[in-house]
């Protein structure tokens, strides 16, 4: 479906924050915002959903626990016992001080490399996607505000300049 | 400006007074004599009976070719050991408390110094309540001192290498009697203590100076002092952590114990700050202290709980892998008559707060912040009572009168102390630079 979008640009992000606030307050639909960097309380003001993430990480984690427990349960005591320093390893139990650097290192391997894998397929990007930021200033120094048009055109241009931006554009979009 | 409400202060008066009881009656019945101490075991019953086993078995082992000649010998210094144990108890009692109570106010002090260096934005909000608790440090550091010099007077046998009989008998200890001899002990001592207190007196007038001046002079001088402040004390905090904890057990010795003690000291300390924190919070103090320093506090709790956890293991599964006698015999005689305080102590320091403060959510719930601190800091206090009772008392550990009155006592002082510090200037400075950001704290 194609559909009018409006481009607000900003050159700064305190402005942009300001603005994103006011077309909420006059309860526009604000589509996406696109950002050279991070800026902080950007999503809460935009309204968005927290983020789940960190769900995510908790289960990756446990995920790499119950890895490292299994594996080293079955190359330590089941497949191949060896008595290392005095200690015979035919109990996971007791020999289990020695395994707790593997259980912590692959918590943390698991959640980390995997919770990057998600954030990556959750936010769409894998090698070779075709940028979706309208404009390559994006990159630089501009933030822009991507508002769908209900025909209020004009309504939103004049709130838009009001905001402070520096400059409109309006462009069809295939939208999804 | 706040005011110490008289509630509180009756409080901790009468926690002062009970805890002071329970700790004289823990002197008083003391044993004197052989006899009485072997009656006092034997009232215990059976309850105790299998653990008392276990230390017979556990001290044949120590003196196994003196045992098998001399039979009879060993059975009367079995004795004599029995009784010195049971005399050293509420002396161990008393230590491992004033100990505790001013490791919580060193702790904090450390922090604070760390915000200063690192010239953090988010915390000046909370200087005061910082140094309303390293106030403490002062009383709590002298009484620690008192029962050092008491020790080195042999008033009680908490250090066994004070004793010229023993060291006379042990060779290992002769060896490190350069070291390990009661004056030098008391110097590093009295410079330790001394060096702490005067950074925290001479950071806390600047502090105070800070709200009436001009300029920002002393506060860049407060930052440089507290930078050096630092080297002192990693150097010093460590060298503490050996002569006042490590030397109980003059055998034993871990390369990281003071990286272990550290750990400990600034996750109580950092405890404390947010307890004392919501509590003035709770009372309508502190209106510019928002969510988010709570939430970076018990992050910071979260985060040394973990550190504190990471120390711990690091130090036990090197020695319990190795296996070398000289190093194991510290945690066989922890796991076989302390099973329950140093596992337990384990639950208490890390998977309770890992847990409860590992969501972001938790960590702004102010109540939870305080049951994950109460639970932190009993863990804690259970940390140092581990160090200190196998090597002072062996099996005849007991947490009851004496042990909970003097937790008592130092807690009502500690609390006396610590508000009344906090209602001699206002609870909010002035001009300190970064004031403004710290009031804007937002997560």
């Amino acid at each position: 479906m194609a559909s009018k979008v409006i481009h607000a640009y900003y050159n700064d992000d305190d402005v942009l924050m300001h603005a994103v606030k006011k077309v909420k307050t006059a309860k526009h639909h604000i589509e996406e915002v696109y950002c050279p960097f991070p800026v902080h309380g950007l999503d809460k003001a935009m309204g968005l959903a927290p983020t789940r993430i960190a769900i995510t990480s908790f289960m990756y984690g446990c995920l790499g626990l119950t890895v490292a427990i299994v594996m080293m349960n079955y190359i330590m005591i089941e497949d191949w016992p060896q008595d290392i320093g005095g200690k015979p390893s035919f109990s996971y139990i007791e020999n289990m001080p020695a395994f707790v650097p593997i259980m912590f290192e692959l918590t943390v391997f698991f959640a980390a490399h995997l919770m990057v894998i998600t954030f990556y397929l959750r936010s769409k990007l894998w090698p070779f996607k075709k940028a979706e930021n309208p404009d390559v200033r994006t990159t630089d120094d501009h933030f822009v505000m991507e508002i769908e048009i209900h025909d209020n055109e004009k309504e939103l241009k004049d709130l838009l300049l009001d905001t402070g931006a520096v400059e409109i554009n309006v462009s069809e979009k295939n939208l999804h | 400006m706040y005011t110490i409400s008289n509630r509180l202060k009756i409080g901790a008066i009468v926690l002062m007074v009970v805890g002071a009881l329970a700790m004289a009656y823990g002197f008083v019945t003391m044993p004197s004599t052989v006899e009485e101490a072997k009656e006092m075991v034997a009232a215990h019953g059976d309850g105790h009976g299998g653990s008392h086993g276990a230390e017979a078995t556990h001290a044949d082992e120590g003196h196994g070719v003196a045992a098998e000649s001399h039979g009879e010998v060993h059975d009367s210094s079995h004795d004599e050991h029995l009784l010195q144990q049971l005399r050293n108890k509420p002396w161990a009692a008393l230590y491992v408390a004033a100990f505790f109570f001013m490791m919580i106010s060193l702790g904090v002090l450390a922090f604070y110094a760390i915000q200063r260096a690192a010239q953090a934005g988010w915390s000046p909000l909370l200087f005061r309540v910082m140094e309303g608790i390293t106030a403490y440090l002062v009383p709590g550091g002298i009484i620690v001192f008192v029962i050092l010099v008491l020790s080195v007077m042999h008033m009680n046998h908490l250090f066994v290498w004070m004793d010229a009989d023993v060291v006379a008998h042990d060779h290992l200890l002769q060896g490190k009697s350069g070291y390990l001899n009661p004056v030098f002990f008391l110097i590093r001592a009295a410079i330790f203590l001394g060096g702490w207190i005067l950074y925290r007196e001479y950071s806390r007038k600047l502090s105070l100076k800070q709200d009436e001046a001009d300029d920002n002079s002393n506060f860049k001088l407060n930052f440089r002092i507290s930078a050096a402040f630092l080297v002192f004390y990693l150097v010093s905090e460590s060298i503490m952590s050996w002569d006042w904890l490590m030397s109980v057990e003059p055998h034993w010795f871990s390369t990281l114990f003071g990286w272990y003690t550290f750990a400990g000291m600034i996750v109580s300390g950092v405890t404390v700050i947010a307890m004392v924190t919501i509590y003035l919070k709770s009372k309508g103090h502190l209106p510019d202290v928002n969510d988010s320093h709570i939430h970076d506090l018990a992050k910071f709790m979260f985060g040394f709980s973990i550190f504190w956890t990471y120390l711990w293991f690091s130090q036990f599964m090197l020695i319990w892998y190795s296996n070398i006698p000289e190093e194991v015999t510290y945690f066989v005689a922890r796991i076989e008559d302390y099973k329950l305080p140093f596992f337990g102590m384990v639950a208490m320091n890390f998977v309770f707060p890992f847990l409860i403060l590992m969501n972001s959510d938790f960590k702004r719930v102010n109540w939870f912040v305080i049951m994950a601190g109460i639970i932190i800091l009993v863990g804690h206090y259970i940390d140092i009572f581990n160090m200190i009772m196998p090597s002072t008392v062996g099996d005849q550990w007991y947490i009851g009168t004496t042990e909970i009155g003097a937790i008592m006592f130092f807690a009502g002082f500690f609390i006396f102390w610590v508000f009344r510090a906090l209602s001699t200037v206002p609870l909010q400075p002035k001009r300190n630079p970064f004031i403004e950001e710290s009031k804007h704290f937002h997560y």
